[in-house]
């Protein structure tokens, strides 16, 4: 089956980062995987957005229009995105850095207060990671296994980074 | 009998399509001499470009190849590059060099590319048959400024040898003329140093050439000399514009 | 070697390094720069290995005509516009016989267009391009793995032909990472070509130009290529098809647009529409004899393209009449969906009366 993610966010949230983790897990699992990153002028300070498409055969397009998965990071993001997501998808929104005020009764939506949730453990700049955790587990798209492994992979001599973002991603797994 | 005059080894026995009185006779003269001279046949690789010297390669028996119009210090940066022991120098007119290909002996120039320009500057355009070049001086009529080069009009006459003097890369700058004996041995004297500093690795190395053009200039040879000592020399003054060598003297 | 991931613009970086490229000129255009930024991190720092971020797209491919010159691999890229400025020197690579990779990573046009991708260099890609007549292999990948897999190629053909060689990609290509494996090992020598411009020794000085006087020398350097692409014309046509046995309407697409018009076959065939396609890999040589083989079995075809328009008449002009060729296109950088591209299937399909 192929499904579709879109994580959007401002730049320096590390919206394109979890989507690189999300793209090594699903490598690691020996899935079909590809990952469409937003470019150009509107990624210089602007929202940066990226998709990754997950499957088990060969993937037409690496593009989304509409996603089963979408990932706001930011109020922006939620605004430009929620009108995407196919019926029956699942919005997950940084509770923390987002009003929202969801026009659609279609679609699931899945509040994580991720900065909130990252500042009590004492680094504000792994919301990212622990948006992707509650993702994982909710979206159930790769194991935790897998992303731990990509961390490692990633993230070989840092150390520390590595296990600031473990103790994220866990956390984030662990809300649902 | 002491043999004291002959051919260049790297001059080849083709003769010379060029008019009567054309600088490039000379300067090819010159140049295959110092080949010889400085031993250099065997490694030396020239860009000749469009325009009336296209056929240099005919002339000067060492690997050649043709390059785009302008193109011949982009061409001879990536040659020298990929194979760094070869000589490499690019044999380029005004047109070529400061019109066209302004910005890539520029860039060149400023990389420190070691590589030698040989930039033969007659004022006009040759081969396509006396149009204005970007050093037509002001007033002098061409093909294309039949009334005279009017610098409201057409601008003024570029100095690239002070232009390129100014960029950091360039090692060796001169402007020399080959319009008398004297001249002539100090033109030869500026090319060798030219070279030198390319086998030194100092980098980017240009003699800028003033040479006649009788036919062009609608004169005869003679006076196409004088006019290079009388005219053209006020408006590019002969001598060396830069040299980083120091007391260093090649020649 | 294991998979990693990696955008398609790097992975052209990496397989060239491995094929043997020793120079790398560019200048900065999007979607193409992280192909520049890889080779500038890890090509320049090779032993005897050049990088060079030139002062335009016309210096770059000088440059790499002065490499291939000296007998070394080279390659240069750059998107739409910036290959536009580039054609003067493919036309003098071709003309003097002097291979060399070029990678377009098509974007969105005419003038300065989007940055996003598309496919409207086709004509340009494949009629030349430039001045003169002349022909470039044109090679087009449709993922990140044949992006590697076509850049070795790329540069084996070009040496074995002596000519220069586009790779013709898009911008979503460029930019998407997919996991890759690349099968080459980087040689350990330096591939110099034997008849390499690097100073008469022990040799007569060698000449290479194009320019004569007599128009007859220059018709005669133009049959002599034209042996040879009608040599290429016989050996190296590549292409690759899905499903086309028993199909009642065959897409013909290349690079992207075949990829997202595969995931609209498959929802096509679930639906009962017996529909196949090919996919040239060489653009140019076309893979005309496969378009009339495919045609031996159905008369519909679907031409579907990222440009408003331009394979369709490789595509006619193979059928020579036969068959019915229609076609979709999105331009300008707009990526079609494969549901957009299966709706267009199935009308087809029912207009046709197809069963």
């Amino acid at each position: 089956m192929l499904v579709k993610t879109i994580i959007a966010g401002f730049g320096g949230q590390g919206v394109l980062s979890i989507g690189l983790s999300l793209t090594q897990a699903a490598m690691l699992e020996g899935r079909y995987v590809t990952y469409l990153p937003s470019y150009g002028a509107e990624v210089r300070g602007g929202t940066a957005n990226c998709t990754v498409a997950i499957s088990d055969e060969e993937i037409a397009s690496p593009v989304a229009s509409t996603p089963e998965f979408v990932i706001a990071m930011n109020q922006p993001s939620l605004i430009r995105f929620q009108n995407q997501i196919q019926s029956g998808g699942v919005l997950f929104l940084n509770s923390s850095l987002t009003q929202a005020e969801i026009s659609r009764g279609d679609i699931e939506v899945v509040q994580v207060p991720a900065d909130n949730i990252a500042e009590e453990l004492g680094n504000r700049k792994s919301a990212n990671v622990v948006m992707l955790g509650a993702f994982i587990k909710k979206s159930n798209l790769v194991s935790l296994d897998s992303v731990v492994k990509g961390l490692k992979d990633t993230l070989k001599e840092k150390q520390k980074l590595r296990a600031i973002n473990k103790e994220a991603l866990i956390t984030g797994y662990n809300l649902f | 009998m002491k043999k004291i005059y002959t051919r260049p080894k790297s001059l080849k026995r083709t003769p010379f399509h060029y008019c009567p009185g054309c600088g490039h006779s000379i300067t090819h003269k010159i140049m295959t001499e110092l080949i010889d001279e400085m031993n250099l046949q065997d490694k030396t690789i020239g860009i000749p470009p469009p325009g009336c010297s296209v056929f240099a390669y005919n002339y000067f028996d060492i690997d050649m190849a043709e390059s785009a119009h302008g193109r011949g210090a982009a061409v001879a940066t990536g040659l020298k590059r990929a194979y760094p022991e070869a000589i490499v120098f690019t044999y380029q007119g005004d047109g070529d060099l400061a019109a066209i290909g302004t910005a890539e002996t520029i860039h060149a120039s400023n990389r420190g590319e070691n590589i030698t320009a040989i930039f033969i500057n007659n004022a006009v355009y040759g081969m396509t048959g006396g149009q204005m070049a970007p050093t037509t001086l002001l007033s002098q009529k061409t093909t294309t400024t039949p009334y005279g080069r009017d610098d409201k009009i057409e601008g003024y006459p570029i100095k690239m040898s002070e232009i390129l003097a100014l960029v950091k890369g360039s090692a060796y700058i001169e402007r020399v003329a080959v319009n008398s004996p004297a001249n002539i041995i100090k033109a030869k004297k500026a090319i060798r140093k030219a070279f030198q500093v390319q086998i030194d690795c100092l980098g980017f190395s240009m003699v800028e050439i003033l040479s006649p053009c009788p036919t062009n200039w609608k004169m005869s040879p003679v006076e196409s000399w004088k006019w290079i000592d009388e005219v053209m020399v006020k408006e590019f003054p002969l001598g060396v514009i830069k040299d980083i060598t120091g007391k260093k003297d090649a020649g | 070697m294991a998979k990693v991931l990696m955008n398609g613009n790097s992975a052209i970086g990496e397989a060239a390094i491995r094929a043997g490229c020793q120079c790398y000129f560019g200048y900065p255009i999007t979607p193409q720069n992280e192909l520049t930024e890889y080779m500038a991190t890890h090509l320049s720092r090779k032993k005897g290995c050049t990088f060079i971020q030139a002062e335009s797209e016309i210096s770059a491919i000088n440059m790499v005509y002065g490499a291939s010159l000296a007998g070394v691999r080279a390659m240069t890229s750059s998107s739409s516009p910036g290959i536009s400025l580039k054609q003067e020197g493919i036309s003098y690579l071709a003309a003097c016989e002097l291979p060399a990779v070029i990678v377009n990573m098509t974007r969105g046009g005419p003038g300065l267009g989007s940055i996003s991708a598309a496919q409207s260099d086709y004509f340009q890609a494949t009629r030349g391009g430039g001045h003169g007549d002349y022909r470039t292999i044109v090679l087009a990948p449709s993922s990140v793995q044949e992006l590697a897999d076509l850049t070795y190629k790329a540069f084996d053909l070009s040496d074995k032909y002596r000519v220069p060689l586009v790779i013709l990609g898009d911008g979503m290509l460029g930019q998407m990472i997919e996991p890759v494996e690349f099968s080459y090992e980087a040689p350990k020598e330096p591939i110099i070509r034997n008849n390499a411009l690097r100073g008469a020794k022990g040799r007569t000085s060698r000449i290479v130009k194009t320019f004569t006087s007599n128009p007859a020398t220059v018709e005669e350097i133009n049959w002599s290529l034209f042996r040879r692409y009608q040599l290429i014309k016989q050996e190296e046509v590549v292409w690759d098809t899905f499903m086309v046995e028993d199909a009642q309407l065959i897409v013909v697409a290349f690079g992207i647009a075949a990829r997202i018009a595969k995931g609209a076959i498959k929802s096509a065939r679930i639906e009962g529409m017996k529909v196949g396609m090919l996919r040239p890999i060489t653009l140019w040589p076309f893979p005309a004899e496969k378009v009339r083989e495919v045609a031996n079995r159905t008369n519909y075809f679907l031409v579907f393209e990222m440009n408003m328009g331009q394979m369709i008449e490789d595509v006619q002009l193979a059928l020579e009449g036969a068959g019915e060729v229609s076609f979709y296109g999105r331009t300008g950088g707009v990526i079609p969906t494969p549901n957009e591209v299966l709706r267009v299937i199935s009308r087809l399909y029912y207009q046709k009366g197809l069963k």
